[in-house]
């Protein structure tokens, strides 16, 4: 047992020093994974402006559930950069928080470490029910067929802002069609004056792991199939990396976005005219209206498909809260996760979060502009599927991220890759996947 | 002296020699080892109590299915490193890729590092006006934070309004349109910076070495006709032989284990041409979850600089000895 607890020591020391994690709350290192029954810990993602704004909102509304509840909540905001290797070391060493935030494209993966608490019907009663959730969000919680290890807690997908001026200036109309979109984008693209049709966050793997889903899923294809093997080098896979590839290889992005990571690059060229369309998540708004860009001088649709394909818009992207198993204070976190997932935290929340909200019913406060909340919301509810729920989803994102991020660097230094040269890259990813999960 | 050994020989059966007194570790004799205790638990905390529990997950199937639980991570025998020694499969491929563009990295800024902090060096050895400030602005890099500095870099390699592309144009040895984070020269980007990372530390190893060395034997080099090249040749590297045998093996070691140049250049994902080993790794443990297999290659990493450093001690110490 003692050696058990010496090498556990070790793992999460080992685990931690390559986190480059931040300083930390010592409250929740202290307390994690079972604060005193009056007490919790939370570990809340960077969803705001800073972490500081975060953790001003988040103390804020959690003292309304001290008053109702007696339990005072210790928060921590993690930026995203530490958040994975922070739950990692945690469910290592034991030693997490009783209640968390996670991307909720982890929550397969996280579900099948065993670490955090199923929401059994019990637990799901006692945060309100299965049926208060957007079902498109709900289906995000975990494995199916398997209790969840998470419920949605703020809501994101993709949609195509545009430039209203630009395009009103060219006499173009809001693409409803890939082929709209490809034509919109080659007439709005002046490299002389540095203006391109699209931005692109060509050196971010994870956005580039997105496109690729969410084009495969237009194409018709699933990255697994129903036994969880992959299936990356399936033609529709090929086409729908192809069809976000060759923005960057026919010329409508700028080619030094292939160097933009999930910074605010992509969404500041849009801003400053220098793009007329960004692909982004509802909170790129935060980042635009940042830069100074008005929500009147934007439109937003949704990412339109080729003709004939499937009209899948986004994955459904978002945030999930999760219950560490080893809390000691269960009733505690779930008061809070029923309290978070309220519809009135849920409205207050979203608007400092640029969020949509997860429960039905709930109203869409992250802007004023009625046709964009519409659109916003309609894309979540219609025209959005989840990622993969498998555990190997981690490994899905880097491998499949990575292959697509190498084309459009091929793709930007001017040559353009083939179907063959795509086919050969997913081929390459998918065979790097023989030992994960 | 034989007579003398004889005539002992005798005296010595008859008056055998004192027992040594045995030590006893009493009183003021046992501080000492109290005082050094607690370095060497945390060194053996910090260092090889990490490293057993990382040759211990080597041979595991430790992945996220088991991090919570990670003791009891079935055993996978040999079949991690069967994996990072398959140069025929995808993991293995990869990693020997990875292998082969950090040992190109590895030697290109050890050599070049060298080269500059040694030509530093020579210059600055000799007193001129000016010398106190030269020597105090190259030892800029090196007293810089590295994060912040390669920050710095990474900002200058930016295509668009990067200060290298736009000293490319000026000079007119380009259109100023080049990639440098991107592609193949994402590999001499990296390598540049680990370059003026490193030289500041060899050009400070190589003057003190430089200052050791006697006038005199520059002098009567001299007389007898040697030039610049042959007192190079046969006064400066014998004399710093003993520097640089641990200059170049700390070069060496620092480089080929380089993380943070890589990791802030490019974040957990480098360009292929930059994917140096230790990155990979991080990129297997901690993007991918396989810390098992992540483990087997640090293993693998551990044994080869294990062996490359014993042969290169093992070889400078006998040629030290020949001479």
């Amino acid at each position: 047992m003692k050696t058990r607890l010496v090498c556990a020591s070790f793992i999460a020391l080992a685990v931690s020093a390559t986190a480059a994690c931040g300083s930390g709350d010592d409250d929740s290192s202290s307390s994690g994974g079972g604060g005193s029954a009056k007490t919790l810990t939370y570990w809340a993602s960077n969803q705001g402006s800073s972490l500081e704004v975060d953790k001003k909102v988040l103390t804020t509304e959690l003292a309304k559930f001290t008053k109702q509840t007696g339990i005072k909540v210790n928060v921590e905001v993690i930026g995203w950069p530490d958040l994975q290797n922070r739950i990692l070391a945690a469910t290592a060493s034991g030693k997490g928080p009783d209640v968390l935030n996670i991307g909720n494209t982890w929550a397969a993966s996280l579900q099948s470490t065993g670490a955090f608490m199923p929401f059994d019907s019990a637990a799901l009663d006692a945060i309100g029910g299965k049926a208060k959730f957007v079902d498109a969000s709900f289906k995000t919680s975990g494995m199916a067929g398997q209790d969840p290890t998470s419920v949605p807690l703020y809501g994101l997908v993709y949609g195509l802002y545009y430039n209203k001026k630009m395009f009103a200036d060219a006499g173009l109309q809001p693409p409803k069609t890939w082929e709209e979109l490809q034509a919109a984008s080659k007439k709005l693209t002046n490299p002389g004056k540095g203006v391109y049709g699209m931005a692109m966050e060509g050196g971010s793997y994870t956005e580039s792991l997105h496109f690729a889903f969410i084009f495969g899923q237009q194409h018709g294809a699933d990255p697994f199939d129903a036994q969880g093997k992959p299936q990356f080098t399936t033609p529709g896979m090929v086409q729908g990396v192809k069809q976000y590839v060759d923005l960057m290889s026919d010329g409508v992005v700028n080619k030094s976005s292939v160097q933009y990571k999930n910074g605010p690059e992509a969404p500041g060229d849009f801003a400053k005219g220098k793009a007329a369309m960004l692909m982004s998540q509802n909170n790129a708004n935060n980042t635009l209206q940042g830069a100074g860009m008005k929500s009147s001088q934007y439109g937003v649709v949704p990412i339109p498909t080729k003709s004939g394909n499937k009209n899948t818009a986004s994955f459904v992207a978002g945030i999930n809260l999760s219950v560490f198993k080893n809390t000691k204070n269960k009733d505690g976190a779930l008061q809070m996760v029923k309290f978070m997932t309220s519809p009135a935290e849920q409205e207050i929340l979203d608007q400092p979060f640029t969020a949509l909200p997860v429960v039905k019913g709930g109203k869409v406060k992250f802007t004023d502009n009625p046709a964009e909340a519409k659109t916003f919301a309609d894309i979540l509810a219609t025209q959005s599927v989840p990622l993969p729920l498998v555990p190997a989803e981690a490994a899905y994102e880097t491998n499949v991220g990575n292959a697509v991020n190498g084309l459009i660097a091929k793709a930007a230094t001017g040559q353009k890759p083939t179907d063959a040269d795509i086919k050969s890259a997913l081929g390459e990813a998918q065979e790097k996947m023989a030992t994960a999960g | 002296m034989v007579v003398e050994t004889v005539k002992a020989a005798p005296r010595a059966a008859e008056d055998p020699p004192p027992r040594p007194r045995r030590r006893r570790l009493s009183g003021p004799r046992l501080t000492p080892y109290l005082l050094v205790l607690p370095a060497v638990l945390l060194e053996l905390l910090v260092h090889f109590g990490p490293m057993l529990v990382g040759v211990w997950m080597s041979f595991r199937k430790l992945t996220q299915f088991f991090i919570s639980n990670w003791s009891q991570a079935p055993s996978a025998g040999l079949a991690n490193y069967r994996l990072a020694l398959d140069f025929d499969g995808p993991l293995g491929k990869s990693l020997l890729h990875s292998f082969q563009v950090t040992i190109l990295y590895t030697i290109a800024v050890v050599l070049i590092s060298w080269v500059v902090g040694a030509s530093a060096a020579l210059v600055l050895q000799r007193s001129f006006r000016g010398r106190g400030l030269l020597r105090t602005l190259f030892l800029v890099p090196y007293a810089m934070p590295i994060y912040a500095g390669i920050m710095t870099w990474s900002f200058m390699f930016q295509r668009d309004n990067g200060l290298v592309n736009h000293v490319q144009k000026s000079l007119g040895l380009g259109d100023g349109q080049s990639f440098w984070l991107v592609g193949n020269n994402a590999f001499f980007s990296m390598a540049i910076v680990a370059i003026w990372r490193c030289w500041p530390f060899a050009f400070l190893m190589l003057l003190a070495g430089l200052q050791n060395i006697p006038d005199e034997v520059y002098d009567a080099a001299s007389v007898d006709g040697a030039g610049v090249w042959k007192q190079i040749r046969y006064i400066t590297l014998p004399y710093l032989r003993p520097v640089n045998v641990v200059l170049i093996l700390m070069l060496f070691l620092w480089n080929f284990n380089d993380f943070n140049t890589p990791f802030v250049l490019f974040g957990p994902t480098p360009p292929k041409s930059a994917d140096l080993i230790s990155l990979h790794i991080y990129g297997n443990s901690f993007v991918s979850w396989n810390f098992g297999f992540g483990a087997a290659m640090s293993v693998l990493l551990l044994l080869f600089l294990l062996v490359v450093t014993g042969l290169y001690l093992f070889l400078t110490s006998r040629r030290s000895r020949r001479a």
